[in-house]
C-alpha cells in the first residue's frame, strides 16, 4: 500500500494505547516514542487507565473474556481521534475487537450498559508506522536533526505485523519500516530472515524450541552484513535478545528509537541501558554526527 | 539451526466414522470459518513451521485427524499447544486453510471440553497470565513468571536470565495496575475455569 492511497492526517492528536511490553518490560520503546512524538509534534494520549489487551492467553481460553477485555479500551478511547498502538498484537486485538463489535450489536450494547460508556467502533486504530507514513516521508525526512547514513539494519517485522491474521481483512506494513528507515538515511538489508517467527510465548514456557529460532535469525542478520535488526514488535525484540546463545553482538532495536535517534533525541542512554545486548556501538558514530 | 528429521511415519490410526465424530470437521470448519477439507496433505505448512519439531503431529496430520473424525487425538495433542499463531503456515498454504484457524479453534473446543492438555506447561502459562490480569487488569510478569515456576516447579531454570532483566530493569517488582478493577473482575465471570 503506498501512502497516497491513504487519507492524509487530518489532526496530530491521537489515543495511545501503550499495552503491558511496553509500560513495563520495554519501557525504552515507549520512552522513544514518546521523544520521537514530540519532536514531530504529535500529541500521543494515553488512554485513561487502559487495560490488557487480552493476549494470547485470554484468546486462547476464553473468547468472551477477550473480547471483554479489548472492547473496554475501545470503550475508553474518544471516537474524535485515531486510536495509535505501537505492539503490533494489541493493535491486532483491538482492531478485531472493533469489527466483531461492529456486527455484534447486542454485545456491544451489553457491555456499553454495563460500563455507562459508549465502545469506539467507528474511529480509527492503527499502528504507529502508519501515522508516520501518513504524515508524510518528507515532512519526516525535514524533521531529521541526526542523519542515519552508513547504518545497515534488518527490518525484522515478526509474524503479527508483517503477517496479520485472517490475512485478506487485514492491512499490511510490508515495506513500511524500510520506507521510513530509507527516508532517515538508513540502507534495510532484506536479505535475512525478515518475518520468521520469534517464539512469542514460548520464549517462556519452551525455551529450548525458541533458541535455535532466534540463533538462526541473528545468524542471519549476521551473515547478510548487517550493523543491527530493527523491529516493529517489542516481544520480538526482547526474544530476540534474551534467547540468543550464539556468540554475536548484532544489537536488536526497537524501531521508535532508531526514529527517536534519527530525529534528534538526546536521551538515548536511557533507553540503550536498558538492553541486553549493548547497541551503543553500533550508534556511536551517528551520535557523534549530532 | 539444527532441526531433527523425523521419520516420515502416520499414526496408524482407525478413522471414527460414526455420527458423533462425523460432526468433528463440520464443527471445526464452522467455528474456525476455514474449508479444511480442501486439504490435500502437501505438508507446507509442517516443512514452514518454525515450531513443528516441538510437536507430537505435524500440522497437516492434525488437520487428516479432523478429516477421519478422531476427536480425542486432534484435541489432546500437543501440537495445538505448541503453535503460537504465527500464521506462517496460513500465508504458505497453495489451498489457502488458515491453519492458525484451526488450531485456535482447536485450543478452544480443548479448554471447553475439558480434555487433558496435551501440553500442560503452557495452559499453566496461559492461566496465570490470566490470574495477573484479573488481579491488576495487566500483565505483571514477574510475578506471572514465579507463578509459572511455582506451577511447574522449574525454580532453577532461566534463574540467570531472570536475575539479569532484572538487573536491567526489565522485570518491574510491583505491578502496574487499573483503577476500575471491579470492570475486570466483572469480564472475568465468563471466565469458567477455576483460578485459585
Amino acid at each position: 500500500m503506498t501512502s497516497d492511497m491513504r487519507p492524509p492526517l487530518k489532526q496530530l492528536d491521537f489515543s495511545y494505547f501503550p499495552g503491558c511490553s511496553l509500560a513495563t518490560t520495554s519501557a525504552e520503546s515507549n520512552h522513544s516514542l514518546m521523544e520521537a512524538a514530540k519532536i514531530l509534534g504529535f500529541n500521543l494520549i494515553e488512554i485513561p487507565d487502559w487495560n490488557c489487551c487480552g493476549s494470547s492467553s485470554a484468546q486462547t481460553m476464553c473468547r468472551n473474556l477477550a473480547l471483554g477485555m479489548a472492547a473496554r479500551n475501545l470503550s475508553l478511547a474518544p471516537p474524535t481521534r485515531p486510536l495509535v498502538a505501537m505492539c503490533p498484537r494489541c493493535l491486532h486485538y483491538l482492531r478485531s475487537a472493533q469489527r466483531c463489535l461492529k456486527q455484534d450489536s447486542l454485545t456491544r450494547m451489553e457491555l456499553e450498559n454495563r460500563w455507562g460508556r459508549s465502545i469506539n467502533v467507528e474511529g480509527e486504530v492503527i499502528h504507529f508506522m502508519e501515522v508516520l507514513v501518513r504524515y508524510g516521508l518528507d515532512r519526516l525526512k525535514a524533521s531529521a536533526r541526526r542523519s542515519l547514513e552508513g547504518l545497515k539494519f534488518v527490518p525484522y517485522y515478526g509474524c503479527t505485523l508483517f503477517r496479520p491474521p485472517r490475512l485478506k481483512q487485514e492491512r499490511y506494513f510490508q515495506g513500511e519500516m524500510e520506507n521510513i528507515l530509507v527516508a532517515l538515511g538508513a540502507t534495510p538489508v532484506p536479505n535475512a530472515l525478515t518475518y520468521r517467527c520469534c517464539g512469542s510465548f514460548l520464549s517462556a514456557t519452551d525455551p529450548e524450541l525458541v533458541t535455535p529460532l532466534v540463533n538462526e535469525i541473528v545468524h542471519s542478520a549476521e551473515l547478510s552484513g548487517a550493523d543491527c535488526l530493527v523491529t516493529a514488535c517489542a516481544m520480538c525484540q526482547l526474544n530476540l535478545e534474551i534467547r540468543r546463545t550464539i556468540k554475536s553482538k548484532i544489537p536488536i532495536f526497537h524501531f521508535s528509537e532508531i526514529l527517536a535517534l534519527a530525529l534528534g533525541a538526546e536521551d538515548y542512554e536511557k533507553w540503550f541501558v536498558r538492553h541486553i545486548v549493548d547497541p551503543r556501538p553500533v550508534i556511536r558514530h551517528l551520535a557523534k554526527a549530532a | 539451526m539444527t532441526l531433527k528429521t523425523q521419520p516420515q511415519t502416520y499414526p496408524i490410526l482407525a478413522p471414527d466414522n460414526s455420527w458423533g465424530n462425523q460432526k468433528l470437521v463440520q464443527e471445526v470448519t464452522r467455528r474456525s470459518g476455514t474449508e479444511l477439507s480442501r486439504c490435500y496433505q502437501c505438508q507446507a505448512c509442517a516443512n514452514g513451521c518454525p515450531f513443528v519439531t516441538g510437536m507430537d503431529f505435524r500440522p497437516n496430520q492434525v488437520i487428516r485427524l479432523i478429516q477421519l473424525g478422531l476427536r480425542q487425538e486432534a484435541l489432546t495433542c500437543r501440537t495445538i499447544w505448541v503453535c503460537v499463531a504465527c500464521h506462517t503456515c496460513s500465508s504458505q498454504c497453495p489451498m489457502d486453510i488458515d491453519i492458525a484457524a484451526i488450531m485456535d479453534t482447536l485450543r478452544l473446543m480443548a479448554v471447553e471440553e475439558g480434555v487433558p492438555i496435551g501440553k500442560p506447561n503452557i495452559i499453566d502459562f496461559h492461566e496465570e497470565v490470566l490470574r495477573s490480569l484479573e488481579k491488576y487488569g495487566r500483565a505483571h510478569k514477574l510475578g506471572i513468571m514465579l507463578g509459572y515456576k511455582r506451577q511447574t516447579g522449574s525454580w532453577l531454570k532461566d534463574m540467570d536470565l531472570g536475575l539479569k532483566m532484572l538487573a536491567k530493569r526489565k522485570l518491574e517488582l510491583f505491578p502496574s495496575r487499573i483503577k476500575a478493577t471491579e470492570e475486570i473482575t466483572e469480564l472475568f465471570k465468563c471466565y469458567w475455569r477455576e483460578t485459585p
